[in-house]
């Protein structure tokens, strides 16, 4: 579903991406962890086109976005869609329109149709009866199941999750993760978790990519990651040994 | 030159050092604005380019006029009365040397359609939604939400920009006649209360000088200004960067507020002589 070939990026001298390649198959859910400012939210815009690479190509269902018209780049976008760190709700519309915002732009339905996609979408994250409510009046786990509604409002083929579990508490934080799983199940999309919430990383991945100093360093499925030998990797996924234990 | 004493050679390192960072600072500062203005030259052709092409987003565009319209004409209204007033108060004084005082119809009439009305309007809402803009769409870049538009598809410039840069375009002139016609009821209210002149006579006199042409060229100022306090509201909130947070947010409001009303006045003294000295138009 998405190949990434020979990635380069860097910012102000600052080497982010050199020459990174990945490859997610349909349908898998591919876990990318690393140390904070690694390159994953970096590569996460690469992949929806917010950023340019200096270098390299990104293929989602066979065409490379990196040489799209912005016309050409929307229309793959269709396809995508993303839940934000922050969640990233429009303050001045309310959960329902958020959640319908992509269905009405892109969509010639009816306000009753928008309405009933709205409903579904805001059931599948457990949300039911929330349309009227505005952003500032939701809790953070709120907003990420918002977020995610929004993001699935147009069925897409690919779902984006930048740090889904960053500043939830940890039973906010499960319930994400499980929602995640289930959404996976539902609707057989391909997911990209960007996260360094092993926890997490363990409960969504179907698969998992390590990135360090600018490169992957490790590619698997979670019980190929463990049997890994590499020293980084296994410092960094001993939080989640630590919890096992 | 090696026969110098050593304080000599490091008075001239240090000056030689304060030119070069002197230079440096300069000149950075310079490239700094011109790729800035480059920027904001390509946001408007952007904007300009998205402006008419489907879907017209009109909703959003009646929800700007409101919001423009609706939450600036009382501050238009008071504005543009008490400028009438004080117009009225100093021309009369000056006038009166010259025994012109009779005049201060065509005085007050002229100076607001030609240059105070719009002036004022525009002032007002490079304060009011100049900032207001740059505000919401710098808080709208801080927390993610104009990366989700992209993300979903939609063109910030078609959707954020392009509503509220024609909403200011067509509101700075009808906000410009209401400046207008309140600066010259405020001087009239001046001429009859305080200096006791015939209030018919003032007022023939103003309505005599409201040519069409001078109405017109004034609403097309007005325009102008719109235009430039958008594009300059919409540029500023867009260039903050996430990392900038709420002080970022903070310092473009008023970089916005400071950078309209120096482009207003730079605007108009542009305009002035292009429609007045060179076109010849009155």
């Amino acid at each position: 579903m998405i190949w990434i070939e020979n990635l380069w990026k860097d910012f102000e001298n600052k080497e982010v991406l050199t020459g990174l390649e990945l490859h997610i198959p349909r349908g898998e859910t591919l876990v990318i962890m690393g140390r904070s400012g690694c390159g994953k939210s970096v590569l996460l815009k690469l992949i929806t086109g917010l950023m340019k690479p200096d270098q390299g190509k990104i293929w989602i269902d066979g065409e490379d976005i990196t040489t799209l018209s912005r016309k050409a780049l929307d229309r793959t976008r269709r396809k995508l869609g993303m839940l934000f760190q922050s969640a990233a709700l429009f303050d001045s519309m309310t959960v329902g329109e958020n959640v319908g915002f992509m269905v009405s732009q892109h969509m010639k339905l009816s306000k009753r149709e928008i309405d009933e996609i709205v409903a579904e979408k805001l059931h599948l994250v457990d949300l039911d009866n929330t349309q009227h409510l505005r952003p500032a009046e939701l809790s953070g786990g709120m907003r990420k199941r918002v977020g995610l509604a929004r993001a699935i409002a147009c069925n897409p083929e690919v779902i984006l999750y930048d740090e889904p579990t960053t500043g939830l508490d940890p039973i906010t934080a499960l319930e994400i993760n499980q929602l995640i799983r289930d959404l996976h199940q539902k609707l057989q999309v391909t997911s990209v978790v960007v996260t360094h919430d092993m926890e997490s990383a363990f409960l969504v991945g179907t698969r998992m990519a390590m990135i360090h100093q600018s490169k992957v360093i490790a590619h698997g499925t979670p019980d190929e990651i463990w049997q890994i030998d590499n020293p980084v990797l296994q410092q960094f996924i001993s939080n989640k040994n630590h919890h096992q234990n | 030159m090696n026969n110098q004493p050593p304080i000599r050679r490091q008075t001239l390192y240090n000056s030689r050092n304060l030119v070069v960072r002197f230079v440096d600072t300069v000149g950075g500062r310079a490239l700094n604005w011109i790729s800035g203005l480059g920027s904001a030259a390509m946001l408007v052709w952007e904007t300009w380019s998205l402006a008419f092409r489907r879907p017209l987003q009109l909703k959003l565009l009646v929800h700007q006029l409101l919001l423009i319209g609706v939450n600036s004409v009382s501050v238009v209204l008071v504005a543009g009365l008490f400028t009438g007033m004080v117009l009225a108060t100093q021309g009369y004084h000056q006038l009166k040397q010259i025994s012109a005082e009779g005049t201060l119809g065509r005085f007050v009439s002229v100076s607001v359609v030609k240059e105070l009305g719009p002036m004022v309007t525009a002032f007002v809402l490079a304060g009011r939604i100049g900032a207001s803009i740059t505000a919401e769409l710098g808080t709208m870049k801080v927390t993610e939400q104009i990366e989700a538009l992209e993300v979903m598809a939609t063109n910030p410039v078609k959707y954020l920009v392009v509503p509220r840069f024609l909403a200011c375009a067509i509101m700075l002139p009808i906000l410009t006649l209401f400046a207008i016609v309140f600066g010259i009821v405020g001087g009239y209210l001046v001429a009859i209360v305080l200096f006791d002149m015939n209030g018919f006579f003032f007022l023939k006199l103003a309505q005599a000088n409201l040519f069409i042409s001078r109405i017109i060229i004034s609403l097309v100022k007005a325009s102008a200004f719109g235009m430039a306090i958008a594009s300059i509201g919409c540029y500023k909130g867009f260039t903050i960067s996430s990392a900038d947070g709420a002080e970022g947010v903070g310092k473009s409001t008023t970089g916005s507020a400071v950078t309209s009303l120096i482009t207003i006045l730079a605007l108009d003294a542009v305009l002035n002589h292009l429609l007045y000295t060179i076109w010849g138009l009155e």
